[in-house]
């Protein structure tokens, strides 16, 4: 999968992307952001409250219990601010 | 149908693309151009989007608004990078028959844009920079158009 991280996820990150393995036990989009919270430092800063998060599968905008599959594109950002 | 999708660094010419948006059967045109507002200590703003994401996105919101209403045209402009106070940062533009339509159709699309779209803000005030937080204001704004 190819995880995507924007505005101040991506600056607490400190990368805009990286490739992360499907496994078994990546079932949903809950999963991957508690996986990447446990590596600590800048990832347990960004995804510390996900109330605070907002994510997207293939570019669709998807709630924690969304289903991953090998290949997808995740990305983990803030409410959005445009207009 | 006329759907124009831009995301850019560079500005953009109302008059230029309202002749680009009308046709035979357009009887009305209306358009909102959102501006960097100064006057609170705010210098510039600096946006950021999701490639991809967001004109997939935009398109969406264009075909929910042509379901709702007879339109014949529909033109969203997005601004990304670093804009100063009084620039300009989006137009949207929407062509129809009649006005009403027209109005409708402006007012939902921004609502929907600024709650749906994957774009960031980061606010300059002085020399310190911040990320905008998101209004509970724009999703009721937007929470309106839900058909119940």
């Amino acid at each position: 999968m190819n995880v995507l991280y924007f505005a101040w996820v991506r600056q607490k990150i400190g990368r805009a992307e990286e490739t992360i393995e499907h496994t078994p036990a990546l079932r949903t989009v809950g999963d991957l952001a508690a996986m990447l919270k446990a590596r600590g430092g800048g990832y347990a800063e960004a995804f510390a409250d996900l109330r605070r998060l907002r994510a997207a599968v293939n570019q669709n905008h998807v709630g924690l219990d969304a289903i991953l599959a090998a290949g997808d594109e995740v990305a983990f950002f803030p409410p959005v601010t445009g207009g | 149908m006329i759907l124009n999708i831009h995301i850019q660094n560079e500005d953009f010419d109302l008059n230029d693309e309202i002749e680009a948006l009308v046709g035979d059967g357009t009887g009305a045109v209306a358009s909102f151009i959102g501006l960097v507002r100064g006057g609170d200590g705010l210098t510039a703003l600096t946006l950021e989007h999701y490639p991809g994401m967001t004109e997939r996105e935009i398109e969406r919101i264009a075909q929910d608004a042509q379901g709702r209403w007879t339109l014949s045209g529909i033109t969203i402009i997005h601004r990304v990078g670093r804009l100063e106070v009084g620039e300009r940062i989006v137009l949207v533009a929407v062509a129809a028959g009649h006005r009403g339509s027209a109005f409708e159709a402006c007012q939902f699309l921004m609502d929907y844009l600024k709650t749906r779209a994957p774009f960031w803000k980061q606010e300059e005030r002085g020399g310190a920079v911040d990320w905008v937080d998101a209004k509970a204001s724009d999703d009721a704004a937007a929470g309106r158009w839900r058909k119940t």
